[in-house]
């Protein structure tokens, strides 16, 4: 099968320079994102000001399918409201599912539409979308 | 683009006679076993029993009795635990376990500790990946139950010295456990010899179908343990007031079982028996040392478990990328490898990673493959680094 769709030169290079690598100070909302089936792990940090996400972070293990998911979700939801940042995730999740009608034209999607060719793959679609299942996780935390 | 097939650890194809036996049980010899009086139950029961025999054989146990079905060897590491458990152990007695094994040799000890308040102390492994036999020593006393570990690593390819286990448990009055997916396919196993208490194997990973594999327990303990699960087929007498057990090997096999995968099973054995196992284990191990020698010179790329003795697993980690993207990227050129912490994240820790890609060697794989293997990891470089 054809790796160009998955591995994108984007994600590649997220993968070798993850954007907002590292913890937030507290008081900051946390959750931990795990795969049990390959043991990644990964801890989405974010901090919500006037309901909008103003800084969020992240550090794991992981492929690069993963970790540049990762990379890429904090640019995505930055600056977003809450109601934003869950959509963003919606249609992310309908995309990497092959449930997503035409992920090429959805404006929500922006960039993170390199991720499309994983919902060929069906054993990644839980790299791409574990650190988006932490950040849900973590607007509904505690500081 | 030919099939590269190098994830023998996880289940190993199947030779065409096995899947002839398949499709010759279910066309002409399919009925239950000790049932009726006509000619397909007691075709079916016959096959059915010439299986043990021809596991009794293979491992050279002393009795075909002894030879217990199960659907895969965490069914029969469970019902040791569970049986075994209920007769034998109490609160404050120990069990053993490694660093090195499966989940599935970890967690029905868990469980049996939790019920029983037994505590389960654990073998450390050394940075080559062997087990510290040392720390074996130390952990044995006249409070140690059980000992089981595992023959063959899965995640690691170490062969462990089990006689020396089995002898220096015994010298305790602990029993000892033989964890044999991994050795059963690829190494000479002599139950008599070893003198281990109980063993299990997995069919499937020794060219057998899915849902017919061995445990073996010596019948002196067999016949002191309780059933594991009640039912058809394990009885003498049933009545509301108390039922009596039927005798080894049915106390153990109740209900309906895997018949006609038991069936093809015996001709995975044969298959077996005809190449020899000592030949199976040359071979593999001389892919294993054309193997390790060619990865060794790929910048970047660590071996995770050199042990002196070793079965064909050929684990590794890279700098540039992760297992799982190992994997993808040489299933996408033909070549099926295992990406993941292999059922064993404790080991996984131990080594400080949190997986890794492992390539595991059988009969059929020729020196091509592992050519293609190397080319591939190669390409993962060229994409990664």
């Amino acid at each position: 099968m054809d790796l160009g769709s998955l591995y994108q030169d984007v994600i590649l290079e997220h993968n070798r320079s993850p954007r907002n690598w590292g913890e937030l100070a507290p008081p900051s909302q946390r959750a931990d994102g795990r795969n049990p089936m390959c043991g990644d792990e990964v801890t989405v940090w974010l901090t919500i000001d006037n309901d909008r996400v103003a800084e969020v972070s992240f550090v794991g293990t992981g492929c690069a399918i993963s970790k540049a998911s990762a990379s890429m979700m904090t640019q995505a939801v930055k600056g977003k409201t809450r109601a934003e940042a869950e959509q963003v995730f919606a249609q992310f999740h309908a995309m990497v599912t092959g449930r997503h009608a035409n992920p090429a034209d959805d404006p929500v999607l922006g960039k993170l539409k390199v991720f499309s060719g994983v919902a060929r793959f069906p054993a990644r679609v839980k790299c791409a979308s574990l650190a988006w299942h932490a950040m849900k996780e973590a607007l509904d935390a505690q500081p | 683009m030919p099939l590269v097939y190098l994830d023998n650890a996880a289940t190993s194809q199947k030779p065409q006679v096995v899947i002839d036996a398949l499709a010759r049980y279910y066309s002409a010899e399919n009925g239950n076993i000790h049932r009726g009086v006509h000619y397909l139950s007691e075709k079916a029961t016959e096959l059915y029993d010439l299986t043990r025999e021809a596991a009794r054989r293979f491992f050279n146990a002393r009795h075909a009795h002894e030879m217990i079905f199960t659907r895969g060897a965490t069914e029969g590491i469970n019902l040791v635990a569970a049986s075994f458990g209920q007769a034998f152990i109490s609160a404050g007695d120990e069990i053993i376990a490694s660093t090195m094994e499966h989940h599935s040799n970890i967690v029905p000890w868990q469980l049996l500790c939790e019920r029983t308040g037994a505590v389960l102390k654990v073998i450390p492994v050394t940075d080559a990946g062997e087990l510290d036999m040392d720390g074996y020593r130390s952990l044995l006393s006249e409070r140690t139950k059980l000992v089981s570990v595992v023959h063959v690593s899965n995640a690691l390819g170490t062969i462990n010295p089990v006689a020396e286990i089995v002898r220096l448990a015994h010298e305790v009055g602990a029993a000892v456990m033989l964890d044999g997916a991994q050795s059963a396919p690829h190494t000479a196993v002599d139950l008599q010899a070893l003198d281990c208490d109980f063993f299990v194997c997995s069919g499937h990973k020794m060219l057998g179908p899915t849902g017919a594999s061995i445990l073996y327990g010596k019948e002196s303990w067999l016949e002191r343990m309780p059933p594991y699960m009640g039912g058809g087929d394990m009885i003498e007498h049933v009545t509301f007031e108390r039922s009596t057990w039927a005798p080894l090997p049915a106390k153990f096999e109740a209900g309906t079982p895997s018949i006609g995968d038991v069936v093809a099973f015996r001709h995975a054995i044969e298959y077996l028996e005809q190449v020899g196992v000592e030949s199976i284990a040359a071979h593999e191990h001389a892919l294993l040392e054309y193997a390790v020698e060619q990865v060794r010179e790929i910048p970047g790329l660590t071996l995770v478990g050199t042990a002196a003795h070793k079965a064909g697993v050929l684990s590794f980690v890279m700098d540039c990328a992760h297992p799982h993207d190992i994997g993808t990227n040489l299933d996408s050129l033909g070549v099926a490898i295992r990406a993941g912490h292999h059922c064993a994240q404790p080991l996984m820790r131990r080594f400080g990673v949190p997986s890794t890609a492992r390539a595991s060697f059988y009969l059929y794989n020729t020196r091509d493959e592992v050519d293609a293997l190397v080319k591939a990891i190669h390409r993962v470089r060229s994409v990664f680094a």
